[in-house]
């Protein structure tokens, strides 16, 4: 279990005072100007040998992602926080935003000095409207103090952050389709190449970072990064906030440290699985648009980007659903399929049309309404989604799908047999 | 440019790096299905059938349409990047597409117009599965009203967005866009408005599939049994290159053609839907005037009465709007065998214009393209020239700045105003001063209503002298076909000539012009296509041929000579322009010789070189401008054409232009209240 010491964001559940003296006397805003003293190429080296991986969901190193920047660039540059979190399950960076929201500005000041952004914009959810008015508070308060805005941190660079509220489109938590929103126009993913590291938001070197990342930034920095380093597993650094949602005794939000078991999970935060370990069925380990995992898996699964994804899961924003034996695993995807088909903006044809059609099956299926060689014809259609889209949305339908099909098509062909002999009894009666 | 080695499947070839991947294949010969993809329009990158394998590149396809080759990167030991464009993924890749893309259509290919020409039809066959796998109901849309000339299937709509990125992008207007998410996004009007363009028309072509199509043609012809014309359009000046597809000899419907010099790949509404307007209304027998009744008589009749009349000396000829240069040839040749004069009707200009340099100028439709600054003087390019218009507006989304001196009409970008009278554009000059950066880099187009103004030899005079000293560019638009070819053959303007002539002359040989006031005591020989304004002044009327009917040769507004041809056959006992004219210049005993309209061109080419290179503008050396006086006019400027849609005798004649301008004149009125 990870030590109280180690923790990141001591008030990830809102205890404490989250007032600006409580952060202070936490470490928050303590010795900034010091870091920000030893030069941006300092920041930027300390975070890559720290290993921090992105924590929106696929996990790509952020500093080394900060390095894309253009060093030096006629037009402005511009850090943009992806706090638009709508994956089903994940509710990570809403604690950090009501509870820890001085840790994120921090982050986007340190963050912002070593790319040389002049600002931070605050993309957060629309559903966010507490959190928002919370964060506001914050900036504000930041502000008064001169940890922001003019001579930040009496560093002489002007830094400022602005936070904008979304309209509650999932789709705008797609790092370009965020820009578009972000830019006033309608959500939906450029084309990439140009990444936004290039052309971004307004057309300037912008990096899109998520809001957990960038939260972390401080501690590191204050730490150092072989103290980050020196948690979880080799390439599956520090420390990551879980959401543990479902058949649990407990569901909670809880900072633990990487490549924790999940049974240890579980067991140990949220008190089992309902009825206990042997009643489990299956988990999406993170978030919704990863594949689910059965038992047999979960048994001895690590909460890390590598482990999962060597199960053809992954640790996407490690919102961990549970579901045991009651649940009905075939309704469930079908729950996310029709979630991905409201929430995909039509823009390009795979997803458009694809996500319709694989919801319609799956609707089918979750009856048993359907012949046994359509499951094929499932898995061939959400490969056709799959890698021909713009953005990862048309990934993230096919994945959890895909996920079913591998680990419960037994489930899924006695449904089936189930409904067909029915009919059959129904007409021969 | 810079170039780049790349692999596309096993050759190497050597491009501009700035091309996309979509382009460098077309180069080489390879064609890569699209949907969304369009040259000439914005990249959207959604409709994922152009998908490609780049070797080495991520685990999946990559759009095609969308990746620059700058973008590529090389092989492991720097061995040039490789694209696939058959490999066993890219064909998989478009099986997919192809079949998502059917799923909600509604595939009924029978009744839909657009079947036989139909980019889904077609890539359907080449691309996709061969059997539909789809059993779920299908998605069913709501059509909307978009005005009397395109009808929409939206049931077909494959959501390419060409028409909301032409619509936005060219045309200049924001009614259409793409609402809605996922599977139930449409492309609809966002307010259930119709389109208000002058360019609409052309979304009927961009549209891949039968979503969008011709309302006036509806279900009246298949594509293969139509007969296909390439000819030149002549609604207004600029020459656009049409394609006249006929039935019969009956013209069912116009397209544009491509000429990136000239019309790039769009056309006016007007010139598109303007052919019903060629079935009706038609002069197809000559007629002559008895006690005030003009009653049908026989050709013999007319000619003798048109030459009997001529031979007492006196005969002005009068050049309308859409008269081939043939014809003014012939016309030229008999008045000069006359001793007549010849005047341009619709331009009356207060000084003489000495040659090219005058009228037409030294620029190019293209050169707004790379121009900076942009100076309207008395012309509204939306209705004189709508597709230059389009051009304008692109030059001006570049960055372009343009700025106007005229009658404060609505265009489709931002305009600076200078005023209305010469005496503005005076305040303008000096303000600008000598500012060599900004003259070098600039285009004037000057229209018609700047040249109909009392004082325009005197402000034409100091344009042209800013052009001489600081090498700007200058170009008349031209609202009218025959305008350039009139004066090319000297066709008087000057207004005080026109007058003269009006008054002393006897016989009037009238070539299509409807604006022409006759006074009483003169003559008036009609000869032309449709029973107009001019027609019904006219003492005899010799019906000829439409610009459809005959083959001819038209010198658009910036000296460009292009050929038009004959697609069908004039109605009645029409006969084609020069052959009228031949046969009455034989009756009063002048015989050219030639025969035929080889023999005719040989002579005009031999009398006009200007005229003679086909596709060509032929630089004219510059007359040098005169000393320039301060400009203090103060008599507005007003605008030349107040009805778009009816602004010559054959749009007059077309309902589908009647309810155009019915459609706006009511809208118009809904905006001015």
């Amino acid at each position: 279990m990870l030590k109280e010491k180690d923790k990141v964001f001591p008030n990830i559940h809102g205890f404490s005072d989250r007032s600006l003296k409580g952060v202070m006397a936490r470490g928050g805003w303590v010795d900034t100007k010091t870091i920000i003293s030893r030069g941006p190429d300092h920041i930027i080296k300390t975070i890559q040998e720290s290993g921090l991986r992105g924590r929106g969901g696929a996990g790509f190193p952020t500093g080394l992602k900060w390095s894309f920047m253009p060093k030096s660039s006629e037009k402005p540059k511009y850090l943009v926080i992806n706090a638009d979190e709508s994956e089903p399950g994940t509710c990570k960076d809403r604690e950090i935003l009501r509870h820890e929201p001085h840790s994120l500005l921090e982050g986007c000041l340190l963050a912002g000095i070593a790319m040389g952004c002049s600002a931070a914009y605050i993309y957060i959810r629309g559903e966010y409207v507490r959190e928002r008015e919370q964060l506001e508070v914050a900036i504000s308060e930041a502000y008064d103090k001169g940890f922001l805005g003019k001579n930040a941190c009496k560093s002489g660079i002007t830094f400022d952050v602005y936070s904008h509220h979304g309209a509650g489109a999932y789709i705008c938590g797609e790092e370009t389709a965020l820009l578009e929103s972000l830019e006033g126009r309608k959500g939906m993913p450029r084309m990439k190449p140009p990444f936004p590291a290039g052309s971004g938001l307004y057309g300037c070197p912008t990096t899109v970072n998520n809001v957990e990342s960038i939260a972390v930034v401080p501690t590191i920095l204050k730490r150092g990064s072989s103290w980050f380093s020196s948690l979880g597993r080799k390439n599956n650094h520090g420390t990551k906030i879980f959401a543990i949602s479902g058949n649990v005794n407990s569901p909670c939000v809880v900072e633990e440290e990487m490549s924790i078991s999940l049974r240890d999970l579980i067991d140990k935060h949220c008190g089992g699985v309902t009825g206990g370990w042997d009643n489990l069925k299956a988990v999406i380990p993170g978030g919704a648009s990863v594949p689910l995992i059965p038992k047999s898996v979960c048994d001895d699964a690590l909460m890390d980007f590598d482990w999962l994804k060597e199960q053809r899961s992954g640790l996407g924003t490690a919102a961990v659903i549970v579901m045991d034996q009651s649940v009905d695993v075939i309704k469930a995807i079908w729950r996310l399929s029709k979630f991905y088909k409201h929430e995909s903006c039509g823009q390009c044809t795979p997803c458009r049309e694809g996500t319709g059609w694989m919801m319609r099956i799956m609707e089918r299926l979750v009856k048993g309404q359907a012949s046994l060689d359509e499951i094929d014809m499932l898995i061939e259609i959400t490969k056709q989604v799959e890698g021909h889209t713009i953005c990862a949305l048309g990934d993230a339908a096919a994945w959890p799908i895909q996920g079913l099909i591998r680990h419960f098509r037994g489930e899924v062909e006695d449904r089936i047999m189930t409904y067909s002999s029915k009919k059959a009894i129904q007409a021969a009666e | 440019m810079v170039n780049k080695k790349v692999k596309i499947n096993e050759t190497i070839h050597d491009f501009d790096e700035n091309l996309t991947i979509i382009q460098a294949c077309e180069i080489s010969g390879i064609q890569i299905p699209r949907f969304c993809y369009h040259e000439r329009l914005s990249i959207a990158g959604n409709c994922r059938m152009c998908l490609v394998e780049v070797v080495g590149g991520p685990p999946k396809p990559t759009a095609s349409c969308a990746m620059q080759l700058k973008d590529l990167r090389p092989g492991p030991n720097g061995e040039p990047p490789q694209v696939l464009t058959n490999s066993e993924m890219v064909e998989n890749a478009r099986k997919g597409v192809m079949e998502f893309l059917l799923i909600n259509h509604p595939l009924d290919c029978p009744i839909c117009d657009q079947g036989g020409e139909c980019d889904l039809q077609d890539q359907a066959m080449s691309f996709g599965l061969g059997k539909s796998r789809y059993t779920e109901d299908k998605r069913t849309v709501e059509d909307y009203d978009l005005g009397p000339l395109v009808e929409t299937h939206m049931t077909r709509c494959i959501s390419c967005t060409r028409c909301v990125r032409f619509t936005t992008e060219v045309a200049g207007i924001d009614q259409m866009g793409q609402t809605g998410r996922g599977e139930d996004s449409e492309i609809v009007t966002y307010l259930s408005n119709t389109l208000d363009s002058e360019l609409q028309g052309n979304i009927i072509d961009l549209c891949p599939v039968g979503a969008l199509t011709s309302k006036p043609y509806a279900f009246t012809a298949r594509p293969w049994e139509l007969q296909k014309t390439e000819t030149i359009d002549v609604m207004d000046g600029t020459g656009c290159n049409i394609r006249v597809d006929s039935k019969g000899n009956r013209v069912m419907r116009i397209t544009p053609r491509e000429n990136h010099l000239v019309n790039e790949e769009w056309i006016s509404d007007k010139s598109r839907f303007v052919w019903d307007g060629i079935r009706v209304q038609r002069l197809d027998t000559p007629f002559k005037k008895v006690e005030g009744n003009l009653i049908p008589t026989s050709w013999e009749d007319a000619l003798s009465i048109a030459s009997e009349t001529m031979r007492c000396g006196n005969t002005s000829f009068v050049a309308g709007d859409l008269v081939s240069v043939e014809t003014l040839y012939t016309a030229t040749k008999l008045s000069e065998y006359l001793g007549g004069t010849k005047v341009l009707g619709d331009l009356d200009t207060s000084g003489p214009l000495n040659g090219r340099s005058f009228y037409v100028g030294n620029g190019k439709i293209e050169d707004l393209d790379k121009t900076k600054n942009i100076i309207l003087l008395g012309t509204n390019p939306r209705k004189e020239a709508s597709v230059v218009n389009a051009r304008i507006r692109k030059a001006w989304i570049n960055g372009a700045n343009v700025y106007r001196l005229g009658v404060k009409e609505t265009l489709t970008y931002d305009v600076n105003e200078l005023g209305n009278t010469f005496f503005d554009l005076q305040i303008f000059l000096d303000k600008m001063g000598s500012k060599k950066s900004f003259w070098t880099d600039t285009i004037f187009l000057v229209g018609y209503s700047f040249l109909n103004n009392r004082s325009a030899d005197v402000a034409l005079n100091t344009v042209r002298s800013y052009v001489e000293k600081f090498k700007s560019k200058f170009l008349i638009i031209h609202p009218n076909a025959s305008a350039v070819g009139s004066l090319d053959l000297g066709f008087e303007t000057d207004v005080k000539v026109k007058q003269n002539v009006m008054k002393e002359t006897k016989t009037i040989y009238n070539l299509g012009c409807d604006t022409l006031e006759v006074g009483k005591g003169s003559f008036v020989i009609y000869q032309g296509s449709h029973g107009d304004k001019g027609a019904g002044s006219a003492d005899l009327i010799l019906p000829s041929a439409c610009y459809l009917e005959e083959d001819g040769i038209f010198v658009n507004t910036e000296g460009r000579i292009q050929y038009a041809r004959k697609a069908i056959q004039p109605p009645g006992k029409a006969k084609e322009n020069w052959r009228i004219l031949r046969a009455i210049s034989e009756k009063l005993g002048y015989i050219p010789n030639w025969q035929d309209l080889n023999g005719l061109r040989g002579a005009l080419f031999d009398d006009f070189p200007l005229i003679s290179e086909p596709g060509k503008i032929i630089m004219v050396p510059w007359e040098t401008a005169e000393k320039q006086k301060k400009l203090g006019s103060k008599v507005p400027l007003k605008a030349y054409i107040k009805d778009y849609y009816l602004s010559n005798c054959i749009c007059r004649a077309s309902k589908t232009m009647g309810n155009l301008a019915r459609a706006r004149n009511s809208l118009n009125l809904k905006k001015a209240s």
